[in-house]
């Protein structure tokens, strides 16, 4: 059982982090469920549910399958204000390391700009994560976005 | 009407007695706006302050809003309900900071005033002064009761553990407020079990705040704006329905029991159906019948002018209307279970969840079109929106197909805001 970070380790997961933030900001979002485990965990909550115990999320989806749902919606079915997001992830801080897996927390920030508008801070969280080795490489098995911002401005369409 | 501007008129202008088309005006005007808060939110009517179960133990509280004015829910030491206004009575502080707790008191920090979670002053401190070389320097008048500077207190009406407050002691009593046919469907969602609270969602829209009482009153858009109901076969054109107003057409609910017969495709005359379309995770769509619905597997009733109650399949939640400024509200959605629901029920309330809210499937698009209508209401506010389908009057019907519940709203809109002061 490997209990230290090797630096490939490292190299890995901060490449994950990097490519995630860069796939989310793309536009392509058939990329986003290709960063998860098949029966996954992806969460968008309120530090106040959070904080307070409360089960409930913005968004909870418990498998790939409904992120790829989800990216359904979000290209066919959400009529929504066309936008752009940019995520600016922190350096990840390891939390544990397992066999084969680590647990891992990141802060994030993200923007939003609008056609014809200002940019603007759109959701300030931080990222708790459970990432996994797998034959495909790493991916995460969990990914809480425990959000900071108390107002979602209208609503968030874009996977965080 | 303003007399120099065509385009930016004082007054709406209706184009006769009817309310099937709103003057853009009446969502745009800062006069009016500040005339509904008087006249809707701060008195004759009742407002939502929130959930029994969010302060279950005495000295709990749960700071919230009823239209711009901040107030305080509590529970005394007797685990009687109290609901003040959140302004010192001596410089006016917001002085409660938190959003939920437990307190056995508050305290001013300004000054330290302090008060029974009833509201009663019960300290000022340098009340008698301060004794100097054998004088008493200071204090407050010796005529200065304590009994005559509580914090604001509303009158409080509960039922099935839902709690609502009025600043107007003269107002109505509840039950009446409702009316017995809104009273009936409130009775269905709230008959009396424990609710056990799930969590909340928060968002800002830019837009009136009477847009939103209007999105849920409107039965048109859903299997047209939210393709995803329709894709997946949760709204269909024979679903069968009602739709249901108190006397005065404040209040209303929109009634609905899915529909089964034959395939969806040949109901839903809507062209985004997909009858191909298949969740890759059809746990979104786990619906288990509950015993309490009596039948329907929707009914939407929004509560004049401050709330809505949501039931949606398993999916329940209340939706409190905080108006900010005539083009801006917050919308807390406060989800709940009831203290019967096995491990399988919350988890089935929660997945469905993700249909509402701030990014819900089928919700994250109301605010949406609210915010683009607001954005050409301010452009040109002579002119007015159309609310014609299904007939100009104000009436109860046993379909969708229908703008009724709207023209009823703004029926009673003209009776309130246009009666004399």
């Amino acid at each position: 059982m490997t209990t230290t970070l090797n630096f490939q380790d490292w190299l890995a997961l901060t490449q994950l982090y990097a490519d995630y933030a860069s796939a989310v900001d793309s536009g392509n979002w058939d990329l986003w469920p290709e960063f998860f485990t098949d029966d996954c965990v992806y969460r968008l909550q309120p530090r106040e549910n959070h904080e307070r115990g409360f089960p409930l999320a913005t968004l909870a989806f418990t498998s790939k399958g409904m992120l790829k749902d989800r990216v359904y919606g979000i290209k066919e079915t959400l009529f929504h204000d066309p936008y752009y997001q940019r995520h600016v992830v922190g350096t990840p801080v390891i939390r544990e390391v397992g066999e084969g897996r680590f647990r891992c927390e990141a802060n994030y920030a993200v923007f939003r700009t609008k056609l014809s508008d200002a940019s603007t801070v759109f959701n300030v969280g931080r990222y708790l994560d459970v990432v996994v080795h797998t034959p495909d490489g790493l991916k995460f098995a969990s990914r809480e976005c425990i959000y900071d911002s108390e107002m979602i401005p209208n609503s968030i369409i874009y996977p965080i | 009407m303003n007399a120099s501007s065509t385009v930016f008129p004082d007054q709406p202008v209706w184009e006769d007695d009817g309310t099937h088309r709103i003057p853009f005006v009446a969502y745009t005007s800062e006069a009016i706006y500040r005339k509904e808060l008087e006249r809707f939110f701060y008195r004759n009517h009742w407002c939502y302050v929130g959930l029994e179960a969010e302060v279950p133990n005495p000295g709990d509280f749960k700071r919230t809003a009823i239209g711009e004015r901040s107030v305080i829910l509590t529970r005394d030491a007797d685990g009687a309900l109290h609901v003040v206004e959140n302004v010192c009575a001596h410089r006016g502080m917001r002085f409660c900071r938190e959003r939920h707790g437990n307190r056995k008191e508050f305290v001013c920090p300004y000054h330290q005033w302090s008060y029974t979670l009833e509201g009663d002053l019960q300290g000022v401190p340098f009340r008698r002064g301060v004794k100097q070389d054998g004088q008493v320097h200071g204090g407050m008048p010796a005529d200065f009761k304590t009994a005559d500077h509580g914090l604001t207190k509303l009158k409080v009406a509960t039922r099935g553990g839902v709690v609502f407050a009025s600043f107007d002691r003269d107002v109505e009593p509840f039950e009446d407020y409702l009316g017995p046919t809104i009273l009936g469907y409130f009775d269905r969602l709230f008959n009396g079990r424990q609710l056990k609270i799930l969590g909340y969602n928060r968002q800002r829209i830019p837009g009136n705040w009477k847009l939103m009482q209007e999105n849920i009153k409107d039965p048109y858009h859903p299997g047209l704006l939210h393709t995803w109901f329709v894709t997946f076969g949760l709204w269909r054109a024979d679903n069968k329905s009602q739709l249901r107003m108190d006397d005065r057409h404040r209040h209303a609910a929109m009634i609905s029991t899915r529909g089964s017969a034959g395939t969806a495709e040949q109901v839903t005359q809507v062209s985004s159906f997909k009858e191909s379309m298949q969740l890759y995770d059809p746990s979104f769509l786990d619906i288990v019948p509950e015993p309490w619905w009596g039948g329907p597997t929707a009914v939407m009733t929004t509560i004049f002018p401050s709330v809505i109650l949501q039931q949606q399949v398993n999916s329940v939640s209340t939706r409190h209307i905080q108006p900010d400024g005539h083009g801006s509200f917050d919308f807390v959605w406060t989800h709940f279970g009831f203290e019967d629901d096995d491990e399988a029920m919350t988890s089935r309330r929660l997945t469905q969840a993700n249909l509402f809210g701030p990014a819900g499937f089928v919700s994250a698009d109301d605010g949406e079109v609210i915010e683009f209508s607001q954005e050409a209401f301010e452009s040109k506010p002579f002119h007015r929106t159309l609310a014609e389908l299904g007939g100009r009057e104000v009436e109860n019907t046993e379909h969708m197909v229908t703008e009724t519940l709207i023209r009823g709203m703004y029926r009673y809109w003209r009776d309130v805001m246009e009666a004399p002061a």
